[in-house]
């Protein structure tokens, strides 16, 4: 019997024999104070994140999956050390991220956002966006070379590089803000919902890229989605989260088709299903 | 005779053809499903059928309700079509509702407007609809505000109103993409029960094959504008005709989540 056509197994499944620890977060806790609704009470906190760990190891793509409000954004600010938590610490290869300059640990770690007409600067040609991480954490060597390089990584062709972002179309819009990420030549990539603003057939092929783009560079991905299948097929871990807290971990083969934590099976039975004969 | 006939339906803008040549019909209680890519022509499909294209596009063929043809109406004839005869309910609620207006008196406009209720009639009306799209506290919640729902609850409110009037068809419009997964699930299984109940037709737009697959059996795969293929959501999965088709349902393939159990089985 051949293999059974389920989700095509990550890529880069073969740990080396001592697991590097990429990103590490250590009990972290963060809260935003909600709006005051009296004059006399204390504005109310809302925990986003509450008590989270978490170790990226090389070459293990992690997922982190939960409906909105589940914290996740907030977890990915503070493991960007885009926000500084109240408790607990992130650690990049041992050495503390907070946040800051922090040169050295954004040519580490690069991150991809949802909707690249929201983050691509419109008035800045592609070359000039893709080459500003370079400019901005001092990477040396041939600017224009790199740009030409990353840009052939993602699909796109050097000529591209002089024209503006409302020339493209949305997947290659999403193509452009990964090959900016990749341009300082990071080891892990962050990824938040970076495929859901995407039709069907452009998500696949930007699935599709991601993966070749993580064999290709040795790259970790962490990809924050609320698109479970995503994470299934792109990822080796997953952790679930709910109210700031993580409610299941572990491989997503064990974890996407044999959940333990009712949150987990609520949130699995709810995802539409293809008809069978699809599959 | 069908409830809804579109026949050679063509859209242009800019003298291109967005929407080239599309037929389907729909019964009374019939559902379809419009699936495509983006820039496929799904929503521009609907608009048609409601009258509601942007400026500058030209629209020729035939779309008729009971027999009447809408092409061509003015706005003054379509208005009374349109929220009564045919309604729609469209992708973000966050923008399709009135941020200015209360939950209730939009629920009520369309009873207002068509079914010349009077202010409190529709008022009561409104509240049980409310109810009857499952959110909760109705009776307060007409008073509030669309910024003071969730998306799941702002689109119940969006089903309310397409279905205050009891229409024959209800447009849906990627109804549940800007949603979470479990209200997505809550959001799906209202519209097929509300529009079963109703005996309602609905022409259910996405381009995402699983959400069709919950809601509708029969779908249409849209490609640049033309009807690929028509059939059973069975048959054109087992059996895409088109290149495009099957690049659909592969693309679905390689995003879709897949439970064990189906891994196992196959």
């Amino acid at each position: 019997m051949t293999a059974p056509p389920g989700p095509t197994q990550p890529p880069g499944t073969t740990q080396p024999a001592e697991a590097t620890r990429l990103l590490e977060a250590a009990q972290l806790h963060k809260a935003y104070r909600l709006p005051r609704t009296s004059l006399f009470a204390a504005a109310a906190r809302r925990r986003a994140v509450d008590g989270v760990d978490l170790s990226l190891v090389s070459g293990r793509h992690l997922g982190i999956v939960g409906e909105s409000g589940s914290g996740k954004s907030t977890l990915m600010r503070l493991l960007l050390g885009l926000e500084r938590p109240d408790a607990g610490t992130v650690t990049y290869r041992g050495t503390r991220v907070q946040p800051g300059r922090q040169e050295w640990f954004r040519r580490e770690v690069q991150v991809v956002l949802q909707d690249p007409r929201a983050s691509l600067d419109p008035r800045m040609t592609v070359r000039r966006i893709v080459a500003e991480p370079l400019e901005c954490l001092r990477v040396p060597g041939d600017a224009r070379a790199r740009v030409a390089e990353v840009l052939t990584a993602v699909g796109l062709t050097p000529d591209m590089a002089d024209r503006y972002p409302h020339e493209f179309s949305g997947g290659q819009r999403q193509r452009i803000a990964i090959a900016r990420a990749l341009a300082p030549g990071p080891k892990v990539l962050i990824g938040d919902e970076p495929l859901s603003a995407l039709d069907v057939v452009v998500r696949s092929s930007v699935l599709a890229l991601l993966r070749g783009l993580a064999d290709e560079f040795g790259l970790t991905l962490v990809l924050v989605s609320h698109d479970i299948g995503v994470v299934q097929q792109l990822c080796h871990d997953v952790l679930v989260m709910k109210d700031g807290v993580v409610v299941e971990r572990g491989e997503c083969a064990r974890v996407l088709s044999a959940p333990e934590h009712p949150y987990t099976q609520a949130l699995l039975s709810a995802v539409p299903q293809l008809p069978a004969e699809a599959l | 005779m069908s409830l809804l006939e579109v026949s050679g339906l063509t859209v242009r803008i800019g003298g291109r053809p967005v929407v080239d040549d599309v037929s389907f019909a729909l019964d009374s209680g019939d559902r379809l499903g419009l699936i495509g890519a983006s820039g496929s022509g799904k929503s521009l499909t609907a608009l048609a059928v409601l009258g509601l294209l942007p400026d500058g596009a030209s629209v020729s063929g035939s779309v008729r309700l009971d027999g009447t043809e809408l092409l061509g109406l003015g706005d003054r004839e379509l208005s009374r079509i349109r929220g009564k005869r045919i309604a729609m309910v469209f992708q973000e609620p966050q923008t399709a509702l009135n941020p200015l207006m209360r939950i209730g008196r939009q629920i009520s406009e369309p009873l207002r407007l068509h079914s010349g209720l009077s202010r409190r009639a529709a008022a009561t009306e409104a509240v049980s609809l409310a109810a009857e799209v499952g959110l909760p506290d109705p009776d307060r919640l007409v008073h509030s505000y669309p910024h003071e729902l969730s998306g799941g609850q702002r689109q119940r409110v969006g089903l309310a109103i397409g279905l205050a009037c009891r229409p024959a068809l209800l447009l849906a419009d990627e109804p549940t993409t800007a949603l979470d997964v479990t209200v997505q699930a809550g959001v799906l299984r209202l519209l097929d029960r509300l529009v079963s109940e109703r005996n309602t037709a609905l022409l259910f737009i996405s381009h995402d094959l699983a959400v069709v697959h919950q809601v509708c059996r029969r779908v249409a795969v849209l490609g640049s504008g033309r009807v690929l293929e028509q059939g059973t959501v069975s048959d054109v999965v087992r059996a895409p005709q088109h290149e495009s088709t099957r690049a659909l349902i592969a693309a679905a393939r390689a995003t879709s989540w897949v439970p064990a159990s189906r891994e196992v089985l196959s």
